[in-house]
């Protein structure tokens, strides 16, 4: 078959809309317009039961028992910053300490640091093992008696390392505290479980999993224990007051319809993608010699793959693929930064081998040929950057990079 | 962010690639950046020792698209300079070139820092002979 260019391999940013998902959506826009907020009159009552039955639809996808622990909003952003704002308001006679991890994404990093700076919470951040792993024993010791939160993502979104949830919210339930997961990036590519993995908060969108750029969902226990929230927008009390402002039903209902979607297939595409992962990480390696897997090699994501090629810049790699492959890079250079990914340099692999990472994010209709042409692709661009690596030329010569006294900028 | 022909043509197809041979006479090397920054350049002239023009110039290059355009472009335009004149080489004329976007620029101070790196090597080097040489022709 006849690879079709650009290539799309970029799917931890975001992923196409379900032909299926945009159908269910599109009577949402234009017949059933009302407002799910009308309680008089069919449109109204209509746009509600399309809103409701996506409710249903994500919460069975997350194994929630009530639909109505589910609160829309406007993305992964959104539910993550009502989770830990709305949490510390909320529980402020109780204490004002955060538990949470270096490897973060920057919506729950930068709330926190917004708390720290308004001296409203003390925040530890926990470090990762070189694979990314947090461990259970180091939130145990991290909980104190003002401990109110702990938000631990589910699989990073960088390196698709996944957490042991199921250990980590139990440490946070041994003393009593709140445990949130941002899971943006793990639902509907890996079986998630509130009950089982003892989840009180989650946060997930619903254009990581080919659904629309715009809506998300914060889940929210009602039972044992039942979680209350400080709302962060105020207004006509919508969603039970937890999230004010009119819920954009046509955009709801396109969620409901890609999470039942990635129930009916996860099993099935997760094992497909895996294979491809596997097969996209044994072609590089293979090839090129100093290229280095960062993340766990077990307990990851199947779409996502992340590697280091040591002597030469992402941002230049992707330069040499960009006209065939969307790829992201850890490179200070592709980001508004400057800094290389945090994520990466958590794992202690130094700034060099962050500036030098590479994601493949595959997804739902990526194909073999894709994958090879991708992995053909990267094997001679790393080579010809690396012909033009003084970095390289060194390390061929012998010499410690790291012996070098670098005059930094 | 798009990248300007100009980059994007260094990048592609840079023009003078590589490495002299360390006993080369009339060489210069510098090696500025570091790799925890992101760039490193290595940027060597070879200097006709009688005349004091340079006559090659190569580079190897560890960092962005424009940190390699901007070490490309710096290698070709030290060609047939004298090393006077090759000090008045300046940052912004590189910017000017290839259109750098302001996140860029810093690639363009390093490529100029290169520059001068290579001719404080070249000079302390071989200033010495290039003296004797001169007063023996006298």
């Amino acid at each position: 078959m006849a690879v079709k260019f650009p290539i799309f391999m970029d799917s931890n940013s975001t992923t196409p809309v379900d032909p299926r998902v945009l159908e269910a959506m599109i009577p949402y826009f234009t017949e059933r317009f009302g407002h799910p907020g009308s309680r008089n009159h069919s449109f109204g009552w209509e746009a509600e039961a399309g809103m409701e039955r996506a409710r249903e639809q994500l919460a069975r996808l997350i194994g929630a028992r009530d639909p109505k622990e589910l609160v829309w909003t406007s993305g992964g952003t959104e539910a993550d910053n009502l989770a830990i704002k709305g949490v510390v308001e909320m529980y402020r006679e109780k204490g004002d300490h955060i538990v949470t991890t270096v490897t973060e994404q920057r919506a729950v990093l930068d709330p926190c640091r917004r708390l720290e700076k308004q001296g409203v919470a003390r925040v530890t951040y926990l470090p990762v093992d070189a694979m990314g792993v947090v461990d259970p024993d180091a939130v145990r010791k991290a909980i104190t008696d003002r401990t109110v939160l702990v938000s631990i993502m589910l699989a990073n979104n960088e390196i698709g390392t996944i957490q042991a949830v199921q250990e980590l919210s139990k440490a946070a339930k041994e003393r009593g505290v709140l445990f949130h997961t941002d899971a943006t990036e793990a639902v509907g590519k890996i079986p998630v479980d509130v009950e089982k993995m003892g989840i009180d908060l989650l946060s997930c969108t619903a254009h990581k999993i080919y659904g629309p750029k715009g809506i998300g969902a914060l889940f929210v226990r009602r039972r044992n224990p039942r979680v209350r929230l400080a709302p962060m927008i105020d207004g006509g009390g919508h969603e039970r007051g937890a999230r004010s402002g009119t819920v954009p039903v046509a955009l709801a209902v396109g969620f409901g319809r890609a999470a039942e979607i990635c129930r009916e297939v996860m099993s099935e595409e997760s094992a497909r993608l895996a294979q491809l992962r596997d097969r996209l990480q044994d072609r590089i390696l293979s090839s090129v010699d100093e290229a280095y897997l960062n993340g766990h090699p077990e307990r990851r994501l199947p779409h996502t793959l992340n590697i280091s090629f040591a002597y030469v810049e992402g941002e230049s790699i992707l330069m040499g693929l960009n006209k065939e492959v969307a790829l992201s890079s850890g490179s200070a250079c592709t980001s508004s930064t400057l800094e290389p990914s945090y994520v990466i340099q958590a794992l202690g692999v130094g700034a060099d081998l962050a500036h030098s990472s590479i994601r493949y994010g595959l997804h739902r209709v990526t194909t073999d040929d894709e994958v090879d042409f991708v992995g053909d692709r990267t094997i001679d661009v790393v080579k010809r950057l690396r012909e033009m690596s003084p970095l390289y030329e060194l390390a061929k010569e012998g010499v410690d990079i790291k012996s070098i006294q670098w005059k930094a900028e | 962010m798009a990248y300007s022909d100009k980059v994007i043509d260094h990048y592609s197809n840079p023009r003078t690639v590589g490495s002299f041979g360390k006993d080369t006479p009339g060489l210069g090397t510098g090696l500025v950046g570091a790799p925890e920054c992101g760039d490193v350049m290595k940027l060597q002239i070879k200097v006709n020792l009688d005349t004091g023009v340079i006559e090659d110039a190569k580079f190897k290059t560890f960092g962005c698209g424009s940190a390699i355009a901007s070490s490309s472009l710096a290698t070709e335009w030290l060609k047939g300079k004298s090393v006077d004149d090759a000090l008045k080489i300046k940052n912004t004329d590189i910017v000017n070139e290839l259109k750098l976007p302001p996140v860029k620029i810093h690639c363009s101070v390093l490529a100029e820092d290169a520059i001068k790196a290579a001719i404080r090597d070249f000079q302390e080097k071989w200033a010495e002979k290039q003296a004797v040489a001169a007063q023996a022709q006298k």
